[in-house]
Formats: C-alpha cells, structure tokens, sequence
C-alpha cells in the first residue's frame, strides 16, 4: 500500500509547479491552467487525508470544490476572451492598467 | 414646583420648534405663544398671593449644583415681590408681544427660527427673574445675550443687522467681565452666591468699605452692559436692526431692564456704599440726558425711540442711585407698557408704509387710525402727562432725586422731561399729522397687531394708578418689602409735580409749535447742536477710530498671524503634506503587474506559515 507521505509530496510537487507558473509564465492562459493545477494539487491531498482518516468529509468537501473550480474556470475564461478582444493580447505585463 | 414649570416650559418650546415642528409655521409659532400664555397663567397664581400678602416672606426653592469644599453653588428659584413683579411684567408683556409678532413676521421665511429664538429669550429672562445665586444669573444674563444676538441678527444676511448683532453681543461681554469680577468680589467677601444669604452677611457687617465699593462698582458694570449706560450705551440703538417685536420685547420692555433688576436686587450692597451708589447716579443720570438730546435729532422711527428707551433706563439707574429702588421698579413697570406699545405701534406704522424714515410718512393718521391713536397715547405716557403712567413713575423718581437732595440731578430729570416731550411731540407730529410725503398706498394691520396694541395702551394709560401715592397698599407697600434697603417711600411732592408738569407742557408746546406745520424736513438741520446730535455725539466714531483701531485691530494682528502660521502653515497644510508625501512613497508598491501581487501575496503566506510554525 502507498504511504500518505507520497500522496503528499505529490501534492506538493504540483502545488510547487503551479505556484512557478502563475509567477514566471508570460501568458494568461498558463497562468489560469497553473491555478489549476494548485487547486487540484490541494484536492489530491484532502482525498488522501480522507482515505488515510477514513473520513467521509473530506470526499465530499473534494466534490464540492471541483464543482466550484468548474465554475470559476468557465467565469475566468469568459473573462480572458473578452480581454483579448479588447486588448489583442493575453500576456499579462502588458495588462498593468491598475499602475499607480 | 411652579416656578420650575415656569421657567422650563418656554425652553421646552424653543428645542420643539427647532428640532421638531420647524416646517409647519403656524404650529411652531402656536407653540411659543401657547408657552409663554401658559407661563402668564401659571404666574398669576403667585401675584394673587403677593397682593393678598403684601410683606410675604421669600419663597425659595433650590438642589445643590457643584458642591466642592470651599465652593457651593446652587440652582435654585427666589419668589419675592420683586421677582413675581418682573415675572408679570416679562409674561405679560411677552405674551401681547409673541401674539404681535404673528401678525407682523406673517410670510417670512424664518417664521419658525423667529419664535424658536422668542422662547429660548423667555426661558432666559425667565432664569434672572427666578435666580436666587449670582452664578445662576450669571448664566441667564449671558444667555439673554445669547439670544438678544440671535434676535438683533435674525436678518442675517443684511450686514448692517449681522454687525449690530456682534456690537450688541461684544459691547455687553465688556460689561459682563466686569460683572463676573464683581461676583466673585462677592463670592470672596461673603463666601457665598445667595441673594438671601449675602444681604444676611452684609446685614451683619464687618466687611470693609472698600471691598464693598469694589464689588458694587463691578456688579455695576454688568447693569451698565445690558441696560446700555453710557459708556456702553452704543449697542441698543443698533439692535433695533432686529425685527421690531424683538426690539419691544428685548430692547425695550424686558432684557435691558434686567440691568436695573439686577440693582434693585443688590440694593443693600449699594446702600452700604454710598459712593458707589452716587456713581450710579451720575452715569444714569448723564445717560438719560445724553440720549434725550440725541433722540430730537433722529430720523427714524425705531431709532427716536430706541434713544427714548436708552434715556428711560438712565432715569431707572438714576433713581436706584438716588436710593429711589421702588421709583425705579415702579417706572420700570410703566415703562415697560407704554414703551413695548411705542415700539409696537412703530412696527405696525413701518408695516404700512415700508419705511422707516419719518420724513417719508407724515399724515398717517388718516390712514392708521387704531395704531396712531394707541402711538399717541403711548407718547402721552412717556413724556409723563397728567394722569398717565409715565406722569407717577416719573414724578416718583423726580421726588427721590429731590428729597434725597441731590440737586443738580434734579435740575437733570427735569431737563429730560422736557426733551422728551419735546421729542415725542416732534415724533408725533412729524409722522402722524402735517403733510402727506408718503407714496404707496397704507392700511391699517390685521387685529392680530392691533389687539395687543390696544391692550398695552389700556395699561400705559392706566398703570400709573398702581403707584397712586396717597393709598395705601400701593406700589411701593409690595415692592419696598422689609427685606431691601433704599428710601422706601417718597410720598407726593407738590413742588415737584407741578414743576414737572410745567416743564413736559412747555416741551410739547415747543414741539407744536415747531413740527405742527407743512415740513418736508426738519427745521432744526443746520444748527450745530442738531449736526452733533444727529451723529450721536460722534461716540460710534470715536471708538471706531480709537478702540476699535488700536487695540482691536492690535489683538486682531496677532490672532491673524497665528492662525496663519501656526494653525494654517503647521497644522493644516503640515498634514496635507505628510498624507501626500507618504503616499508618494508607498504607491511605488502598486506596479500594476500581476505578477508582483501574487509574489508579495505568496511571500505573505509562507512568511505566515513560517511564524505560526515556529510557535
């Protein structure tokens, strides 16, 4: 049987690379998809707690936030196809309206 | 408990009208006047127990205020004779006056503002009459100031009435400095704030002339301030920029005869200081001559008697300095009525014709009956012609002075009841008789004026009865109670009734002879005693040019540079600066890159996650 421990450095291997690519990437669109990746990164460690706890709370808290992750990606996409056609770009130094 | 009842219920209306009905007019206005005739009401229930009693003890009723070692000062009320006739004379007087002023203020924008400073007035006044501590009257007083500032100012936006309102209100704080030293003189000497208590002490003896002096000198400061005494006498003639019912109520029949209360109350400590007291004497005295003179040369209406008012209250000082304190209450009393209808009836004239100058009415008779006739006898009264009231309170000052030998304000009293009529006459005839020089087209005013003007007349004309000196009880058997110093009783004086009555038929004589004809200005313009008169002996100019120039403009300079530089330059620009500078400083952290947020954001949460992980 796994041990939680590698379900956990897993998880924060991932949480690591999405934290690195919503920092240093250039493009929104990666930007958004690392975010993903953080998130599922969390959720990996909570189904794992609830396996090893045998806890049914964290299963469904895990359903719950994929569901709403869902949702926040179709709003945060919308958002970003509308700011490409105002602004022609997607990269995001170039979107630093709010300056001073 | 009715003393209370009485003084708070015109407070009650004041913070009503302001807070709660200041839209609808007519209730805020039926508020007031439905609180002082309530007050009138209630008050009649002492003056039945006065006439009934006429040696009634004082009734006082007062809970301790600051109550420190060393210091006692209550809040308290004193019934008296004294205060129970000023209570009469203030709800009586007050309440014609707030009827009145319905009609006169009708359609004015600040109708409700009016009525709301009418009873906070009322309230104050209220606070003298009842007081039975100096601090307590202390307070009054300078809420009656208050409220005389509000008043004078009601037209604020006109900048002659906002000047006269801080004149009014600066010139009284001179004298109320005074007053308040005078107090605390007292206060040192007696060791107490008690009306009652310190005529006890001062009963007793033991203090020292000079002290008594000192202390009656300064309490008469504050007489001068608000009874407007020469040298501080040039407040009132300004104050009539009010609207008239104030100057009837306050500028003539109540608030500046709080200055001759305030003396016939602290008669015992001048009795005890004769010198004192012939201070007093000469600056009423000099006052009621100096205004006479200045009233003949007046153009208008409110002005001449406004001058009227100023030379009536140097008579009252003049008969408290005399030791005359009844002659004075009495013509207190009188005055009061016959002056608030003078006022009154002036109103209603200037509220037909829409001026103010004489020399623009003329004939105005015919077309203002009721209001002409009451204006006549109202002058009737003040010039002091037999039988009226002015003719018994004025002839008990005129028998004070004389049988109390002081001669040459004798000759004084007599010269200015020869002025008086004289300028009486010539204000009578000039605006109600001789030739029409007015335009437009005047009416008489609504009875809601009229009725109170034919009230106050009944009372001019019939008040002097009151004092009748060969019946007994009279005026004075209520008044004089065995409480007060001064004289007492003067009995009648042939010599000087008749004298009086000679010099005020030979002033209305002049005046005939001079005004009763076709005029379209006055006779007596080029003469140089008319020029300096006219110009109110130049005392506006004078302090204008002295007091005012150097040492108000002095202190002024040195006002104008602090706020400049420490309030203006450190304070208020000191923090401008600092908020814009700090700013500069910390917006270089908003980059606008999102990357950068998010950066300062995850260092934010490992930071955290690494100081709760070492706990």
């Amino acid at each position: 049987m796994i041990p939680l421990s590698h379900y956990l450095l897993l998880s924060l291997a991932l949480f690591s690379i999405g934290v690195a690519g919503v920092l240093l990437r250039r493009s929104i669109i990666i930007v958004l998809m690392s975010l993903e990746l953080i998130f599922n990164s969390i959720n990996l460690s909570l189904v794992a707690f609830a396996h090893f706890l045998q806890s049914m709370t964290g299963r469904v808290f895990v359903v719950f936030t994929i569901t709403v992750a869902a949702a926040e990606v179709a709003v945060g996409l919308a958002i970003l196809v509308a700011v490409y056609r105002r602004r022609k770009t997607v990269y995001v130094e170039e979107l630093n309206e709010m300056k001073h | 408990m009715t003393t209370w009842l009485i003084l708070f219920i015109p407070l009650i209306s004041a913070v009503l009208i302001t807070f709660v009905t200041r839209r609808q007019k007519d209730l805020s206005s039926y508020i007031s006047i439905g609180a002082v005739v309530f007050c009138f009401i209630l008050s009649i229930d002492p003056i039945l127990n006065l006439l009934k009693h006429p040696h009634m003890e004082p009734i006082q009723q007062s809970f301790s205020w600051i109550n420190i070692p060393g210091l006692h000062v209550e809040m308290g009320t004193l019934l008296d004779p004294l205060s129970i006739l000023m209570l009469f004379v203030v709800t009586f007087v007050g309440s014609l006056i707030h009827i009145y002023s319905r009609g006169y203020m009708h359609g004015d924008p600040g109708f409700s503002r009016f009525f709301a400073c009418l009873s906070l007035f009322i309230f104050s006044m209220f606070g003298i009459v009842l007081s039975n501590n100096f601090i307590q009257i202390f307070i009054f007083w300078e809420l009656v100031g208050l409220s005389s500032y509000l008043l004078i100012g009601y037209y604020f936006e006109k900048p002659s009435a906002s000047d006269a309102s801080k004149k009014a209100f600066l010139v009284n704080r001179i004298g109320d400095f005074g007053f308040i030293l005078g107090i605390f003189v007292l206060f040192q000497a007696t060791g107490t704030f008690n009306f009652i208590e310190i005529n006890h002490i001062l009963e007793k003896g033991g203090i020292p002339d000079s002290t008594l002096y000192l202390a009656a000198l300064l309490i008469f400061c504050g007489a001068v301030g608000k009874s407007a005494q020469f040298p501080l006498h040039v407040w009132l003639p300004d104050a009539m920029e009010g609207p008239t019912p104030v100057s009837a109520l306050i500028h003539a029949a109540t608030m500046v005869a709080a200055g001759v209360y305030l003396l016939a109350r602290t008669a015992l400590l001048y009795h005890l200081s004769p010198d004192a007291m012939e201070v007093v004497a000469y600056i009423g005295g000099f006052t009621a001559l100096l205004a006479a003179v200045i009233a003949v040369a007046q153009n208008d209406i409110k002005r001449v008697v406004a001058y009227s008012t100023l030379s009536s209250l140097g008579y009252m000082v003049m008969a408290m300095g005399v030791g005359g304190m009844t002659a004075g209450m009495f013509y207190l009393t009188t005055h009061a009525f016959f002056k608030a209808l003078l006022f009154l009836a002036a109103g209603s004239v200037i509220h037909a014709f829409h001026t103010q100058n004489i020399w623009e009415m003329g004939s105005a008779f015919k077309k203002v009956k009721t209001t002409g006739a009451t204006f006549i006898l109202g002058s009737l009264a003040m010039a002091g012609v037999f039988p009226f009231s002015g003719f018994w309170s004025k002839d008990e000052i005129l028998t004070a002075t004389f049988t109390s030998h002081h001669y040459f304000l004798f000759a004084i009293g007599i010269l200015v009841a020869f002025i008086s009529a004289f300028f009486m006459t010539r204000l009578v005839f000039v605006t109600f008789f001789g030739n029409e020089r007015y335009h437009g087209h005047p009416h008489e005013s609504p009875p809601v004026m009229t009725v109170p003007l034919i009230i106050l007349a009944v009372f001019a004309v019939l008040s002097g009865f009151a004092g009748l000196p060969w019946f007994e009880p009279n005026f004075g058997t209520y008044i004089a109670g065995p409480s007060h110093g001064g004289h007492g009783e003067h009995g009648f004086n042939f010599f000087v009734a008749g004298l009086s009555t000679v010099v005020v038929l030979a002033g209305i004589a002049l005046g005939y002879i001079i005004y009763c004809r076709e005029l379209t200005k006055d006779p007596l313009e080029g003469n140089v005693l008319y020029k300096l008169a006219h110009n109110k002996f130049y005392f506006d100019e004078f302090y204008d040019n002295f007091i005012v120039a150097k040492i108000y403009n002095g202190i002024a300079t040195i006002c104008n540079f602090a706020e400049v530089n420490i309030i203006i330059h450190l304070f208020v620009n000191g923090f401008a600066y600092l908020t814009r500078e700090s700013g500069k400083i910390l917006r270089l952290t908003t980059t606008g890159k999102l990357q950068h947020y998010t950066l300062i954001m995850v260092a934010g949460v490992v930071a955290l996650f690494l100081l709760f992980g070492a706990l």
